[in-house]
């Protein structure tokens, strides 16, 4: 099978928009609240779980004719938490004032439903190369939704991006505020919502 | 009135379909059906089970805020005289209270219309009339100083994410004016409490004088959590006391309440059991010690009795069956209340005890509907033998 025969494409952009994690099958929903409060911590959260999602599929594609039906879901646990062990490290040891701010949120991937769903609907049944780009598929999914309702909480929350003071100081001598319920997880739901909405519209006027 | 149906005849042709003003469709409609009452009928069955449409009900509660407006106008100035050291005759006061909130309530309108009337446009509906009301209700339960773009932005939000979203005037979960007021009391918590909100600062047309920031004036529920309360029973129950802008006067509330009660359109069940559920957890948390204020003063004090007759009661998010009203009622008291007393951070807890049950509304609804559903099966079970 060619690397990028319909099948696999479609593995990797169908999860980018139509059947996004969060957007179409609203799974993570837990996580993308509670780090979205900033951009850099939601770019790192979604590139740590497109990475293990990528390895996790792979190392479960290749193990998936041993692995004995009635421990898989043990199986996969001990896999995705040994990758989730993995990533952690290495964000404390090269990114360690994001880890704090991601606290246990790293931990939770372990958690996370994304992760389950594709090791049980697809690389238990998949070829290594789908099963990658699957993965892959699914982590970007879950990484731009994140990063766009972390742009917003931020900008809108802190009037920053990445850190940086983006809404100059002029708007704040006329009376402009930081809006504080930016940064509560109830309005991270509200934009989640406006984020569905939006999809559903482009995608229903695309049909 | 024929001179006004006859403007209205002659200038249909220019808003119905291919007519030159056909995007303003909408706001046609509604200013026909606001001045005359519609000729169209229902053809499917009947359906009437009142002879007032809505936008008459909606005047009504207007006219029934109306004193609560104009006393919060006076009420600006007072205020505002005070709190600046000047002297002023009633009208000056009255002058400057009306100038501080007219722009307010013009704000309210452009901007919650304009969202209806987008919507009305985009669905091809006529524009609803639930926001008649909200429109006057949102300037009256924010404090004076609370910033024009800041409340153009809740109302937006409000009015899309509580009322457009579930379908519009009648669907809503949450009483819409209260959304906007909760939205802004979590985003820009800075301008909405504390001491420097409730008396408005600048001079206005020659009118009073610039107050430094130095001078702040406390709400007398603020000053009750701290210990020591300056205003007297009289001023509250009169409505002489810095506040939210309609909320202050009992008296003309109570006018108000007079005229939803005596049209109708207001449960007395409802307003009724607000007042017992507040009074007696009042006076409980009085008697344990753990209130500093008389519990009556819990009642007169803050926007109990607003939110008691003009929220409490809104007919599309209270409860809606009679036995439900009561219970509704109650616990809305009870929380508004058990907020105040117990959580030192929000002095005022009447937005969230009514926001919290008109949440629960349908589950009370449910579990009365369900008991009398049981109650008549089983007497048809005897009666059947």
């Amino acid at each position: 099978m060619a690397f990028l025969s319909k099948q696999n494409k479609a593995a990797l952009t169908e999860p980018l928009n139509l059947n996004n994690p969060i957007v179409a099958q609203v799974l993570g929903i837990c996580s993308a609240l509670a780090v979205t409060s900033q951009l850099k911590p939601a770019i790192v959260m979604g590139l740590s779980v497109t990475v293990i999602t990528a390895m996790a599929n792979v190392v479960i594609s290749l193990l998936r004719k041993t692995i004995p039906n009635r421990i898989r879901i043990i199986v996969q646990l001990v896999v995705v938490a040994a990758l989730v062990t993995i990533v952690s490290m290495i964000l404390k040891a090269f990114l360690y004032d994001v880890s704090v701010q991601l606290s246990v949120y790293v931990g939770l991937i372990i958690t996370n439903c994304i992760l389950m769903g594709r090791l049980e609907a697809f690389a238990m049944q998949q070829k290594v190369i789908p099963s990658l780009l699957d993965g892959i598929g699914n982590g970007l999914g879950y990484a731009w939704i994140l990063i766009v309702v972390a742009f917003f909480r931020e900008l809108l929350g802190n009037g920053t991006l990445l850190g940086f003071t983006v809404i100059p100081q002029a708007f704040y001598a006329h009376g402009y505020m930081n809006n504080g319920m930016m940064t509560m997880p109830a309005m991270a739901l509200i934009i989640v919502g406006c984020v569905i909405w939006a999809n559903c519209a482009y995608n229903n006027r695309k049909k | 009135m024929s001179f006004i149906k006859s403007i209205f005849d002659k200038t249909r042709p220019m808003f119905s379909e291919g007519g030159k003003l056909k995007s303003f469709r909408s706001v046609y409609d509604g200013f026909e059906t606001f001045l005359l009452v519609p000729n169209a009928t229902s053809r499917s069955g009947a359906s009437i089970h009142d002879a007032i449409d809505s936008k008459r009900i909606m005047s009504m509660v207007v006219i029934a805020l109306l004193p609560a407006m104009l006393f919060g106008m006076y009420n600006i100035g007072y205020q505002h005289y005070a709190l600046a050291g000047i002297e002023g005759s009633m009208w000056e006061l009255f002058a400057y209270g009306a100038l501080a909130l007219l722009p307010k309530i013009v704000v309210s309108y452009a901007v919650g219309l304009g969202v209806e009337f987008i919507v009305a446009q985009y669905k091809h509906e006529e524009i609803q009339e639930g926001y008649l009301v909200t429109g006057l209700l949102i300037p009256l339960i924010l404090p004076i100083n609370c910033p024009l773009w800041m409340m153009a932005v809740a109302i937006a939000f409000a009015v899309i994410f509580a009322k457009e979203i579930f379908g519009g005037t009648g669907m809503n979960i949450f009483n819409v004016a209260l959304v906007a007021r909760a939205f802004l009391f979590f985003s820009y918590s800075s301008k909405m409490t504390g001491d420097e909100v409730w008396v408005a600062r600048e001079s206005i047309f020659g009118l009073g004088k610039d107050i430094p920031d130095s001078v702040t004036c406390a709400t007398p529920l603020a000053e009750a959590g701290s210990g020591q309360m300056s205003a007297s029973l009289s001023d509250m129950v009169v409505g002489l006391i810095p506040g939210s802008v309609g909320e202050t006067s009992v008296i003309a509330i109570a006018i108000g309440a007079v005229l939803l009660l005596w049209t109708g359109i207001a449960s007395w069940k409802t307003m009724l059991s607000v007042f017992v559920g507040g009074g007696l957890t009042a006076a409980l948390f009085q008697a344990a010690g753990s209130t500093p204020i008389e519990w009556y003063e819990h009642i007169v004090l803050g926007g109990f009795c607003f939110g008691a007759v003009f929220m409490a009661t809104d007919p599309v998010t209270s409860a809606r069956t009679e036995g439900g009203k009561y219970v509704y009622g109650f616990l809305i008291g009870v929380i508004a209340v058990l907020v105040r007393v117990l959580n030192p951070g929000y002095p005022e807890g009447m937005m969230l005890a009514i926001l919290f049950m008109n949440l629960f509304a349908p589950l009370i609804d449910y579990c009365f509907v369900q008991r009398n559903i049981n109650r008549r099966m089983k007497r048809a079970k005897i009666a059947n033998g």
